[in-house]
């Protein structure tokens, strides 16, 4: 299964670091990564793959939440099917 | 990877324009709960729900959180209760209604929809039995919803229906008074009613329907909104193409959830609703989208127009997304759920005559209206039978949701709380139509040809 984290919020140093770390460890492969600083306003979306991943998306959401809280950030982690097909015919 | 923009612009939409399935319906067929005593069909009615909605709220919260989108209720629908509950001695059918309101507590909806009978054409002896039993049953729970098709276009105007549930409103705004008329706002009278509508009050699970189907609601009143602004001064080609846009959107969403929901629950997927539902929070308001349009406020010349408009582009935008649509599908323009609305009647743009006409463009009808608790139950029958009129002739489902407002009058507020609102009490008008219902009987079946 493939998922989108979208990581938005005030930009500090490290952010990308800690998020592929913890993705790292949960065994979930990052196959794209986009990301653009806009007037300080950090903003990230990834494309991972969790065919391997030791958590749940539900599971994986929850962590990638927390982790985010500790850094003042939104992280969201949602199955790529919602936005396959909002997009596409 | 999809586009960055995309995926930011959807995560706004639910975030900022409160895009969300509105509902998850699963319709159960209880035709199989039928026995000679209410006790007994209470039982066997208790026992099916709750088997077959057992994993429901379970699995629309697993959803939810995979997918991340909001999926603001979870709902049951049944066999309409007056065909179930038919070969039963007993006439009261209240105790039905308490096992209904005590399934749905233990599955976790927030609503269970098929107090219902169908007397388009004439009442059985289930059928007044139920009817009958509508003030008490709505009364004493608190999640069960009630309708009464009066209506269609094959069989005509239900006269004789029309005026009981005139009284039987007032009766039910009387005995739940306490809580602002209540079980008025759970209580619907359609013509041309739907087997699938997965929305309430109206939900009610068919007979031609299968023996448990999972139905979709979606919305986005507020998306559509911030879609328009983006369009200000353009021409109606521009806007009407816009909305189509992103009511695919918005159904792709609803159609992913329902297959989802579908394969977790074991259950065929039977339709998805193309609806804009508003809710009283602000910027999830249809009132608005046709303001956007270029009405200072909603109600005044133009609104039908508008509105024809938006209920049209939001199917022909929908209907591509989804592989079965159905239900109700349009834009609702319930008074009380809708925060645009209640500024337009507020201040005096928005009246009865014009939701009428506006009703006669969109999906439903006359919806959670308050009108003065003075109201006769004749004037509420007539209201009643315009709206009936409006559907039997042109081919459509119409709806009363009106909420007699105990003790109060034109001005007065009356407040539901969550996604029912707030309605304030609009004038009727005062002449008598007494006589008029009064007759009772039929009336025809329309032409079908010769339409001018």
């Amino acid at each position: 299964m493939k998922a989108i984290v979208t990581v938005t919020g005030k930009d500090t140093t490290g952010i990308i670091a800690k998020v592929c770390t913890l993705l790292a460890e949960e065994d979930v492969n990052i196959l794209d990564i986009s990301q653009t600083v806009m007037q300080q306003y950090f903003t990230m979306t990834m494309l991972v793959d969790l065919e391997n991943s030791k958590k749940s998306v539900t599971e994986l959401s929850e962590a990638l939440e927390a982790l985010g809280k500790t850094m003042g950030l939104v992280i969201r982690t949602q199955r790529e099917d919602i936005f396959d097909l909002m997009y596409r015919v | 990877m999809n586009n960055m923009q995309d995926i930011i612009a959807t995560l706004n939409m639910i975030d900022k324009q409160h895009l969300d399935v509105r509902t998850i319906t699963m319709g159960i067929s209880l035709l199989d709960c039928c026995d000679e005593s209410v006790e007994k069909v209470s039982e066997k009615i208790y026992n099916k729900i709750t088997k077959k909605a057992e994993k429901l709220v379970e699995v629309g919260e697993q959803i939810e959180k995979e997918f991340g989108i909001p999926i603001v209720n979870k709902r049951i629908s049944v066999t309409p209760i007056s065909l179930v509950a038919a070969a039963c001695k007993e006439s009261d059918y209240t105790p039905i209604a308490v096992a209904l309101d005590k399934a749905a507590k233990k599955c976790g909806v927030n609503f269970i929809g098929g107090f219902s009978a169908l007397v388009q054409k004439g009442f059985t002896q289930g059928d007044i039995n139920l009817i009958n039993s509508i003030p008490s049953a709505l009364a004493c729970t608190e999640r069960v919803c009630s309708s009464v098709n009066v209506a269609s276009t094959k069989a005509g105007i239900n006269m004789d229906a029309v005026k009981l549930m005139g009284e039987v409103i007032k009766k039910t705004a009387d005995l739940t008074a306490d809580s602002s008329g209540f079980g008025c706002a759970k209580l619907v009278v359609f013509a041309n009613a739907v087997e699938d509508n997965p929305f309430m009050a109206g939900a009610f699970h068919g007979v031609g329907e299968g023996e448990c189907v999972i139905n979709v609601g979606v919305s986005g009143p507020g998306v559509v909104h911030h879609a328009l602004k983006e369009c200000k001064g353009q021409p109606f080609d521009v806007v009407a193409e816009t909305i189509k846009k992103t009511a695919f959107k918005i159904t792709r969403m609803g159609q992913l959830v329902a297959q989802e929901a579908s394969a977790r629950l074991g259950v065929p997927f039977g339709i998805v609703d193309l609806s804009l539902a508003p809710t009283p929070a602000k910027g999830d308001s249809v009132a608005r989208i046709l303001e956007e349009m270029g009405l200072e406020v909603c109600g005044t010349h133009g609104t039908t127009a508008a509105l024809a408009l938006l209920n049209d582009a939001v199917k022909k935008g929908g209907v591509m997304a989804s592989n079965h649509v159905g239900g109700l599908s349009g834009a609702f323009i319930p008074v009380s759920e809708d925060e645009g609305m209640i500024a337009a009647a507020l201040q005096g743009a928005l009246h009865l005559d014009k939701l009428e006409a506006m009703t006669c463009v969109c999906s439903v009808g006359l919806d959670m209206i308050a009108v003065p608790g003075n109201t006769s139950a004749a004037t509420i029958s007539a209201i009643i039978a315009d709206e009936a009129a409006i559907g039997v002739v042109n081919t459509k489902t119409t709806a009363v949701r009106i909420i007699p407002a105990v003790q109060k009058n034109v001005g007065d507020m009356l407040e539901f709380g969550g996604l029912l609102g707030s309605a304030p009490v609009m004038p009727v008008h005062e002449f008598s139509s007494e006589s008029f219902i009064a007759r009772g009987g039929r009336i025809p079946a329309p032409m079908h040809s010769l339409k001018n």
